[in-house]
């Protein structure tokens, strides 16, 4: 059976193509067969988090239009069996692909076979976000416990759920567990209470995703990462496993924190 | 590095406890889908009404969309507030 999921979040910037990455290099890891369509048309980035970037010859427009077929249009990726990445067109803009099109686009994706198809979705809630979410029998929405991203995530849930992709799961992204600790961040509860949505992974804030990222090599592939390893657990999750939410137990505090404590007193 | 945080008063809400107040505000408004314009337009169509009744100080009226726990405290709901100050009886009473 094959799926095909959509990871919006309203917001720019809240880690959603890094999400559709890691999740999809976890997912082939675990022996699936992945197509990542990165649907941010105009603005493409999933090539560059993946490290595939001098590879596309042909994107999702190409296909849409006849100019090639979807086979030859969809990346391998070399070092992960049986993940592809069918990369966004980067001079045409979203008005260039139409929902009925992406429709198409995903069910013949998932006449190739392939296990889950991830749909990086484009910030905001306008004609490409209206394409990305057209194909799709799920939805992941991307947050940060910041006001205004999980207001924005609040929109998407409604016009998500207008759409009928009812269950929206959250995932909670950078998440500072030295800032919830000393009660400045909201902390999973008060995301999740505010949102009223199954959560299916939290994410610590992590350099290891900078890094990675800077490499083009998604952090799931780390194994001492911990964002790579809130990132395996939402794999597993997506797969029917269940797993428990990682636990952030106190940080180890540094001579900084200590001294802030010495003069809050 | 929060700096500021060395001075904080004690009895000041930490800033997480902070966001979620405004959150939950912020998204009343959002969720009942009432634009400042139709809460302008429905304020001045209540001081319409009430005025044919008695004499109300606009000045002071206050009209705002929040949220209330819900009868079977299973949640909140939003309800529309209204704080209208009386300053007479007046027509009411000419009848």
């Amino acid at each position: 059976m094959s799926e095909v999921i959509v990871i919006t979040s309203g917001k720019g910037g809240v880690g959603k193509t890094t999400t559709t990455a890691n999740l999809g290099c976890g997912l082939a890891i675990q022996g699936k067969k992945v197509a990542l369509v990165d649907a941010d048309i105009g603005l493409r980035n999933l090539d560059v988090v993946m490290g595939l970037e001098n590879r596309i010859v042909y994107d999702l427009v190409d296909v849409v239009e006849g100019n090639c077929r979807l086979k030859q249009a969809l990346i391998k990726d070399k070092r992960y069996a049986g993940l592809f990445l069918l990369p966004a067109a980067q001079t045409r803009d979203k008005d260039a692909v139409s929902p009925e099109q992406m429709q198409k686009l995903c069910e013949n994706l998932k006449e190739e076979g392939f296990d889950y198809i991830l749909i990086d979705c484009p910030a905001g809630i306008e004609q490409g976000f209206k394409n990305a979410i057209a194909g799709a029998d799920r939805a992941l929405v991307v947050t940060t416990p910041e006001v205004s991203a999980v207001r924005d995530a609040d929109r998407i849930i409604g016009l998500l759920e207008a759409s009928g992709l009812n269950n929206p799961s959250l995932v909670l992204n950078r998440l500072r567990v030295d800032l919830v600790n000393r009660g400045e961040m909201m902390n999973i509860e008060d995301v999740t209470e505010i949102l009223a949505v199954d959560i299916i992974g939290v994410v610590p804030d992590d350099e290891t995703i900078v890094i990675s990222t800077n490499k083009g090599e998604p952090a799931v592939t780390v194994d001492t990462s911990r964002a790579g390893q809130a990132y395996r657990n939402i794999v597993q999750r997506l797969m029917g496993n269940d797993v428990a939410l990682m636990t952030f137990e106190a940080e180890q505090e540094t001579f900084m924190d200590k001294l802030k404590k010495l003069f809050q007193k | 590095m929060d700096l500021f945080s060395f001075f904080r008063k004690k009895e000041e809400l930490p800033s997480g406890s902070v966001a979620k107040d405004r959150l939950k505000l912020v998204l009343v408004h959002d969720r009942v889908n009432c634009s400042s314009q139709v809460l302008e337009m429905l304020k001045n169509d209540i001081i319409k009404v009430i005025s044919n009744y008695m004499e109300i100080d606009e000045e002071e009226l206050d009209i705002q969309i929040t949220q209330t726990e819900s009868d079977d405290k299973s949640g909140t709901v939003p309800v529309l507030y209204a704080n209208i100050p009386i300053k007479s009886m007046r027509k009411v009473n000419q009848e």
